[in-house]
């Protein structure tokens, strides 16, 4: 008796919920077309960029400068790992601009029809060699990835980091002996960071980013391996005019030069 | 109302409340419609080679050990704790419990890179250890059991604890006042009384080892044959190939069901 009226006010409750959750959607929908409606010059209203992990950094600042400059619209970011927001994208998420951490991800969305025009590498980064701080494996190059008796990581050859590790090894004549094929560049930084890891191949930008935890050992020139990374407008964007506009700002020299400030190579 | 409990099956013929039967049937679906989704995504023409590939086969016979072994432990240390919790008066019990229960709180990854600061090679606990006996629990398949028992012992403690605080406490007391010592009390009546919970508890600590992901990659790292469990192997293999990912998870649902299935309603009675 008592219980069953408790459970009506808990579905009652619940619904109310629900009602709201489904209304708030709406207000948002008819407030986007509104400005958008509401053109005075420049693309306006809001566009969501999916971008890779590794430019978190430096496409937060893109976003504000971008935004800075074009009073009226709002640039919503999504990173993760490229191959997780490829299929994101595939399965129908709503994003305006794909940037991704090597070009077979953005190839499969070419093949998918899923890009509008011709995808553009808009910026480049090379791997280096991560240690931790006080380099306690006394690492000081790719042969010392052949170590068995040092803890060695790699990202997993699935991961774009991977498979450029692993090129760049097989340039130096290295067989690695890695204790580890970590799911992404994150994760390996956080090992050698922990100082779990004697050493790790991962993105100069990632040795930047990691401050004082981590030192960074550069790759020869001749074994190295520069990541592409491309970036295009989405078909599905519901404002292909600010989305464009956006692709534009980040290929502009004010864009690159935000992205070479976090030690990306300019496209 | 304790001593009915652990007979009251529902009788035939029993009719719930109505708004009970379209909620149900709602969280059914809700629950039951992904699985249906990823079943009809899954390469049937192809599957039984993928599931010969050696990767399959070594990263399904680790999970299956570190989600054990993580049980037995969490058995071992869990149960003990549990009475700690339900049965003892003392400042700071709340707080204990809340410790408990954290890591079910906390994001895996968090609780892996902690694990990593505390038992890692240079971590507070694990850096001497390492440097007297070269010992470390990163990379290796005791990385992997540490991890899984991590996130899966609160699991168990908090379904066991529960269930201690449930059972009626007057049979201990009978049988003390028959002469048994305590460790006999808590052996022949405590344990027996508790059984449900107990299975219960192992059953969803299991379940979380089985499935855990962030806290493993974290501290353990991934290496096929050696720490590379059926989810990161699933996770891997969806950056890749979608298919493959698919068809692992397969694998993992059907043994989670042949387990579970037969467990019956008997046992998780709680």
């Amino acid at each position: 008796m008592s219980t069953s009226h408790r459970l009506r006010w808990g579905v009652c409750a619940l619904l109310i919920l629900a009602a709201a959750a489904c209304g708030g959607d709406d207000d948002d929908d008819s407030a986007a077309t509104a400005t958008e409606s509401t053109e005075a010059e420049g693309p306006t209203g809001s566009i969501t960029v999916f971008a890779a992990a590794s430019l978190t950094d430096a496409f937060g600042e893109m976003a504000d400068r971008f935004e800075e400059e074009n009073p009226g619209t709002t640039v919503e970011l999504n990173f993760g790992a490229s191959s997780a927001l490829r299929e994101q994208i595939l399965a129908g998420a709503p994003a305006d601009v794909f940037a991704s951490a090597n070009t077979s991800n953005m190839d499969q969305l070419v093949d998918a029809a899923a890009v509008e025009g011709e995808p553009q590498v808009f910026v480049k980064n090379e791997l280096e060699i991560a240690v931790p701080a006080g380099n306690p494996g006394n690492v000081d190059g790719l042969d010392d990835f052949g170590n068995a008796d040092l803890n060695i990581g790699l990202c997993a050859e699935e991961v774009p980091c991977g498979q450029f590790g692993r090129e760049a090894l097989a340039n130096a004549g290295v067989t690695p002996a890695q204790d580890t094929d970590e799911p992404d560049v994150r994760s390996l930084l956080t090992k050698v960071e922990a100082g779990d890891l004697d050493a790790g191949l991962v993105y100069h930008t990632d040795v930047l980013s990691s401050g004082d935890a981590v030192e960074g050992i550069e790759v020869p020139d001749e074994f190295n391996v520069i990541a592409s990374y491309p970036l295009a407008a989405l078909s599905a964007s519901g404002n292909a005019e600010l989305a464009s506009a956006f692709v534009e700002f980040v290929l502009s020299d004010e864009g690159q030069s935000i992205l070479e400030s976090y030690g990306f190579m300019s496209g | 109302m304790t001593t009915h409990r652990r007979r009251s099956r529902v009788r035939p013929g029993a009719r719930p409340p109505l708004v009970v039967l379209p909620l149900a049937a709602l969280a059914v679906a809700f629950l039951v419609v992904p699985f249906i989704a990823l079943l009809q995504r899954v390469p049937w023409s192809s599957l039984s080679d993928r599931l010969r590939d050696p990767i399959v086969t070594q990263a399904l016979r680790l999970s299956l050990t570190s989600a054990f072994s993580a049980m037995g432990l969490s058995l071992l240390f869990g149960v003990p704790l549990a009475w700690v919790l339900a049965r003892t008066e003392f400042p700071g019990r709340s707080l204990l419990r809340a410790l408990v229960i954290l890591p079910m709180v906390l994001p895996p990854v968090v609780g892996g890179a902690a694990l990593l600061f505390a038992f890692g090679r240079r971590g507070l606990f694990g850096g001497p250890v390492f440097d007297h006996t070269g010992f470390q629990l990163p990379f290796t398949i005791w990385g992997v059991i540490a991890a899984n028992t991590f996130v899966a012992l609160p699991f168990l403690v908090v379904t066991v604890e529960a269930g201690l605080r449930s059972a009626d406490r007057r049979l201990e007391d009978a049988a003390a006042t028959l002469g048994a010592g305590r460790w006999m009390v808590f052996r022949r009546v405590t344990l027996p009384m508790v059984a449900p919970s107990l299975a219960a508890g192992a059953v969803l600590c299991w379940a979380r080892a089985l499935g855990e992901f962030g806290a493993t990659v974290t501290f353990a790292g991934s290496l096929a044959g050696r720490t590379e469990t059926m989810p990161l192997a699933v996770f891997l293999a969806l950056q890749s190939d979608r298919d493959a990912a698919i068809a692992l998870s397969l694998v993992l649902i059907a043994v989670s069901l042949a387990v579970l299935v037969p467990l019956r309603d008997r046992w998780l009675a709680v």
